[in-house]
């Protein structure tokens, strides 16, 4: 019987693996590295304590109508949120994609209600300028932040016109033909809405009164 | 029993079609309401990203004004666009359900000199045609039967998750029912609350248009003539974007996609412009479908 031969480092790949073993990488993370607290502020910022209680069973990841784009299923989001991965978390694109439909909320056997730890970690990331630079949804949830605060209402010409001036601005000549038709047939206006009582509205929004959002 | 109506933006701009044919299939099914005095953005699904009380507190002003406007004990309040029944639905759920959200929302609304006293009850124009007003009431005032019209319904996903109590909350029924009654067929197809993708098609497209493509497909797939939403960002992508999608996927899809309301008004003889037909891409063609005289229905 011949025994498999095994499979020989051969004599010129072998300064390479010598170079390779030079800069071995760690693959996992110490918990001395972790933010320990991490799960538990985030359970707390959405509602009660029921995500340290996720039993894994992936119900959100299957219902999820993204989870095929997202870097980290929402099932594993909630693992490294409570074990404290916070920098992967708060860099992941899967709470960006979160498209707030509610499904995974309604369906999760222990009512965690994900929808609001995604908008918790979103807070979160935008708070410490964690999302990448020019990724448009982020900068979306600000523009929009800044018209309500404004206007106290939304006008979705304006609102885009900005977002497409922060991020990609040739993106605006790709849809201008899209705008033109929207605008023919009366749906988009060029008039700013606002409410009447402003007062109340930076009233109510007061310590932000001044100041931009980060 | 008088109704508050809570416009919002998106019928200020793009769904100016949703408020139109609202207003006109009231006004014929004499239902009562007025204007809720002063709104502002409920601050939709973005500004919740960005500070959560404020957000709160921002919804939680209609729902004061709405106290202030009318002296009944229970507020109805409409709410047409599905992210702003959400947001307004879940403001005064979180508002009654947790302490801390209400001493923070309330000490905001205080500085305006604005109180709530969680007396009203946000609603959406399906429960209210279906449920209040009753399919029975619906049918003698049809003019039109839309015999022979096969109706993919999509409800979207957040006008019946988490806080809507009219439907199921994946496979609900009530405009199935309504269009039924207005003697349509609705298609059976299971992704009647798959999510559209909501503003992803404004910032990242890949994702935003292969879901609108999938639901597109599915409908024309089970032999619908129309796509029938109650939303105005449903509306807006499955609508705007079908060519779009054509080109890079190389699909057929050539499917109307109206708002439940204006397919309403077309069965209770409503005149076209009333119900905002020119502002949509693509016209539905009604020339099959007869009302019992034999007539043509109205040139849609």
């Amino acid at each position: 019987m011949q025994l498999p031969t095994q499979p020989s480092i051969r004599q010129d790949e072998a300064p390479q693996k010598i170079e390779k073993m030079k800069h071995v990488v760690r693959r996992i993370k110490f918990e001395s590295e972790l933010d320990l607290e991490f799960g538990e502020r985030v359970a707390e910022k959405a509602y009660g304590q029921k995500l340290l209680s996720c039993i894994q069973c992936g119900t959100c990841s299957a219902t999820c109508p993204l989870a095929h784009y997202m870097d980290y299923t929402p099932r594993k989001i909630i693992a490294m949120t409570r074990e404290g991965f916070k920098e992967e978390v708060l860099n992941s694109l899967t709470i960006w994609l979160c498209a707030s439909c509610y499904s995974c909320y309604v369906q999760c056997p222990r009512q965690i209600h994900i929808t609001d730890v995604m908008y918790a970690l979103k807070r979160e990331a935008i708070q410490m300028g964690f999302h990448p630079k020019r990724l448009p949804i982020p900068i979306l949830a600000q523009e929009f932040y800044k018209r309500v605060l404004k206007d106290g209402r939304n006008t979705e010409s304006w609102l885009l016109v900005s977002l497409y001036l922060r991020t990609n601005p040739f993106k605006m000549l790709k849809e201008a033909l899209l705008g033109l038709k929207l605008f023919l047939r009366g749906r988009l206006t060029i008039g700013k809405e606002h409410v009447q009582r402003r007062d109340q509205i930076h009233a109510i929004l007061e310590h932000k009164k001044g100041g931009q959002p980060s | 029993m008088k109704y508050l109506s809570y416009p919002g933006c998106s019928l200020r701009s793009t769904g100016r079609a949703y408020e139109e044919s609202l207003v006109a299939v009231f006004q014929a099914l004499e239902i009562q309401y007025e204007e809720l005095k002063d709104w502002n953005c409920c601050g939709a699904t973005s500004y919740v990203s960005i500070d959560e009380m404020d957000a709160f507190a921002l919804a939680a002003r209609n729902l004061a004004l709405a106290e202030l406007q009318s002296p009944e004990s229970t507020v109805k309040l409409i709410a047409p666009c599905s992210a702003c029944y959400l947001v307004l639905s879940k403001t005064e759920r979180y508002l009654e359900d947790y302490p801390e959200v209400s001493t923070n929302v309330n000490a905001k609304l205080d500085k305006a000199g604005l109180h709530y006293n969680g007396r009203v009850e946000v609603r959406h124009p399906l429960d209210v045609l279906v449920n209040d007003y009753g399919l029975e009431n619906i049918v003698k005032h049809v003019q039109y039967p839309l015999k022979g019209l096969k109706v993919a319904c999509y409800y979207g996903c957040q006008v019946v998750r988490p806080f809507a109590k009219f439907d199921h909350s994946h496979y609900p029924v009530t405009m199935d029912k309504l269009v039924q009654a207005l003697g349509a067929e609705s298609v059976d197809w299971p992704l009647k609350t798959r999510c559209c993708g909501g503003s992803l098609t404004g910032t990242t497209q890949e994702a935003g248009l292969r879901l609108n493509r999938l639901l597109l497909k599915e409908a024309q797939k089970r032999g619908a003539d129309i796509l029938l939403t109650c939303c105005p960002l449903c509306q807006h992508n499955l609508e705007c974007y079908q060519e779009r999608i054509n080109r890079i996927y190389k699909e057929e899809i050539d499917l109307p996609v109206a708002y439940f309301t204006q397919l309403l008004g077309v069965a209770l003889g409503l005149p076209e412009k009333e119900l905002g037909m020119q502002r949509l891409f693509k016209k539905l063609s009604l020339e099959h479908i007869t009302h019992p005289k034999g007539e043509m229905a109205n040139a849609w």
